[in-house]
């Protein structure tokens, strides 16, 4: 997760508790494996017109559990190519460290007032989020140290490149090439 | 220290004592990759390194999309074979079914171990008294590239069932119980301890039945305390394992008790697995589609609870029966026990080992309206095909009950 510059702002598209993998990507969409293709079926049986009318920047706000479900790390891909930052007032175990892991901010904090539609600015430096359209500030609920410095090497692939808990090995190109 | 066999486990992977709470980077024992998660783990793994840390430790199999039912599902096999092939990692490919049961059932798990697979209901294999979870794909190619992965060490949310559940009422009734009780968020984080006499009576495939589930309450691994019916299992299967494993008495702060006996059917309603109620609430209901299978329910003693109510008896008018043994051991038993030809002289449409309609990426879809009955552990929007189709959730028995009189119904009036 790359922390930009004077923060975030975007449309808040508001959802309810206890989102569900299926419901953010379904299983259908699972044999592909990027994030620009499976951008275009985000939500696509709880909310069809998402895929169509989000546009980059724009914020996901959900109550309890968001992301509930199967362990597809399809799902915080599917939203990292439009949607800017997630905001729930909770998430459920998988998808936080799937979203954690590839860069896809998440952050937990109080959403009962926020609208849909809202413009959101989101400051992650300040911890705290404000509702332009309400005119209402929150804060943000820090992270544990150990998922900060994961957020701050920019996923869990650079934290583990950067570190020394990981043997180096010598790599050879040529078993890279991959069609996916 | 008092420890639960969740910190004792991870300990053991740390190499020192941790507790609940701690931040950990341990060393994993054993990983699953499969057909939908697997490529892109391997696309996280190249990205660190070009060798899984330990070949010996990595077990690939198809089981999503098998055998491969799109130009899509089809590249993504081929890859991951070579891949496979490259590392010089066993794949089982799509020869023996469902990942969770082909782990336990080949000896890949034992008590005591920490197991990490590229999907959420890696918790099966807390059956056998290990600490198994669900990862996704990032988690996957780092554990692949280092043997090693982070965890936050959980509390333990402990279970005391005890007494014995009436006829007709399986595990399946008794975690959907459970479940409802406890809720979708209710266990997020937690490590889900089952214990007492009806979990001690309790075959393996049962135990895996409820440990299944520990995620649908968001519990980041079920387990159950290895006994001697664990031992008994895994005698066959591998060498090795801890099966001393237990609690320490004041290591557990929350305990959940249940009464096995006052147990009935129960079904999950949609569109959520916490909404659960007993089928006597749900009887009449109307359906189109019936699956046994899954890794929650596709084992032969669940497949022997259908046959004894599907026994002489043929699936209703208007109904599609589906049976999917979870893996080809399974199927074979089936087969050699007499139950595939009870199961065809009904109607029954058998398929190969593998998970069928339950992700509602394959066959088996479920058209706009349509409403299922599943022996599977899900049931959100659009879970098994259409966003339209609504899926309900209950034992084998109930299922088998209902495809013959073409409605919900209470196996128990059998």
């Amino acid at each position: 997760m790359t922390r930009p510059k004077g923060g975030i702002t975007g449309r808040a598209w508001k959802f309810g508790d206890n989102v569900d993998t299926d419901a953010i990507i379904p299983g259908k969409y699972l044999v592909l494996n990027s994030s620009p293709d499976l951008a275009e079926h985000a939500f696509e049986n709880v909310r069809p017109n998402f895929a169509h009318q989000v546009t980059k920047g724009d914020i996901v706000v959900a109550g309890e559990n968001f992301g509930c479900g199967s362990s597809r790390e399809h799902a915080p891909l599917a939203l990292k190519n439009n949607v800017s930052i997630v905001i729930a007032r909770s998430f459920a175990r998988i998808f936080f460290r799937n979203a954690i892991n590839i860069g896809l901010p998440v952050v937990e904090c109080d959403t009962t007032e926020i609208e849909d539609g809202d413009i959101l600015h989101v400051d992650l430096e300040k911890g705290s989020i404000y509702d332009e359209t309400r005119k209402k500030e929150y804060v943000i609920t820090p992270f544990p140290p150990f998922i900060k410095r994961i957020i701050e090497a920019g996923g869990l692939v650079e934290y583990v490149k950067s570190g020394t808990q990981l043997e180096k090995r010598e790599r050879r190109e040529t078993e890279t090439e991959l069609s996916w | 220290m008092e420890q639960t066999i969740s910190e004792k486990i991870f300990s053991k992977s740390v190499g020192r004592a941790v507790k609940a709470g701690d931040f950990v980077e341990a060393a994993i024992d054993v990983a699953m990759i499969h057909d939908i998660t697997g490529p892109l783990a391997v696309k996280t793994l190249y990205e660190i390194t070009d060798r899984v840390w330990d070949p010996t430790k990595v077990i690939m199999l198809f089981d999503h999309q098998v055998p491969a039912d799109s130009i899509d599902a089809a590249v993504n096999h081929l890859e991951l074979r070579k891949f496979a092939k490259r590392q010089g990692i066993l794949n089982y490919d799509v020869q023996e079914g469902v990942c969770h049961q082909v782990m336990v059932e080949k000896g890949h798990v034992l008590p005591g171990e920490l197991v990490i697979g590229a999907d959420s209901h890696t918790c099966t294999y807390g059956a056998l008294g290990a600490f198994a979870t669900g990862v996704g794909s990032t988690d996957m190619g780092v554990a692949l590239a280092s043997g090693k992965l982070w965890f936050k060490v959980p509390e333990t949310l402990a279970f005391d069932i005890n007494g014995r559940l009436e006829r007709r009422v399986s595990a399946k009734d008794l975690i959907l119980t459970i479940v409802g009780d406890i809720g979708i968020n209710g266990a997020t984080y937690q490590a889900c301890e089952f214990g007492g006499d009806t979990v001690k009576h309790m075959d393996i495939a049962n135990r895996m039945t409820v440990c299944n589930m520990a995620i649908e309450m968001g519990g980041k691994t079920g387990i159950i305390a290895p006994d001697e019916t664990t031992a008994t299992f895994l005698e066959e299967r591998a060498i090795g394992g801890d099966f001393t494993l237990r609690s320490d008495d004041d290591a557990i702060k929350i305990v959940r008790r249940y009464a096995a006996t006052e147990m009935v059917p129960m079904v999950a309603k949609p569109h959520q697995v916490d909404n659960v109620v007993p089928v006597t609430d749900v009887v009449g209901q109307h359906i189109d589609q019936v699956f046994i299978g899954s890794c929650t329910n596709g084992r032969y003693e669940d497949l022997k609870a259908a046959a004894e109510l599907l026994e002489g008896e043929t699936v209703a008018r208007g109904v599609r029966l589906i049976i999917i043994p979870a893996s080809r051991t399974e199927y074979q038993k089936a087969l050699k026990t007499g139950l595939m030809d009870i199961f065809t002289d009904s109607g029954a449409l058998v398929e190969a080992p593998c998970c069928g309609p339950c992700m509602g990426g394959s066959f088996g879809i479920l058209g706009p309206g349509e409403v299922g009955l599943s022996t599977s552990n899900r049931n959100f929007v659009g879970r098994q095909g259409s966003p339209a189709a609504s899926v309900y959730l209950c034992s084998p028995a109930t299922a088998a009950a209902s495809a013959i009189d073409g409605v919900i119904t209470d196996p128990r009036s059998h």
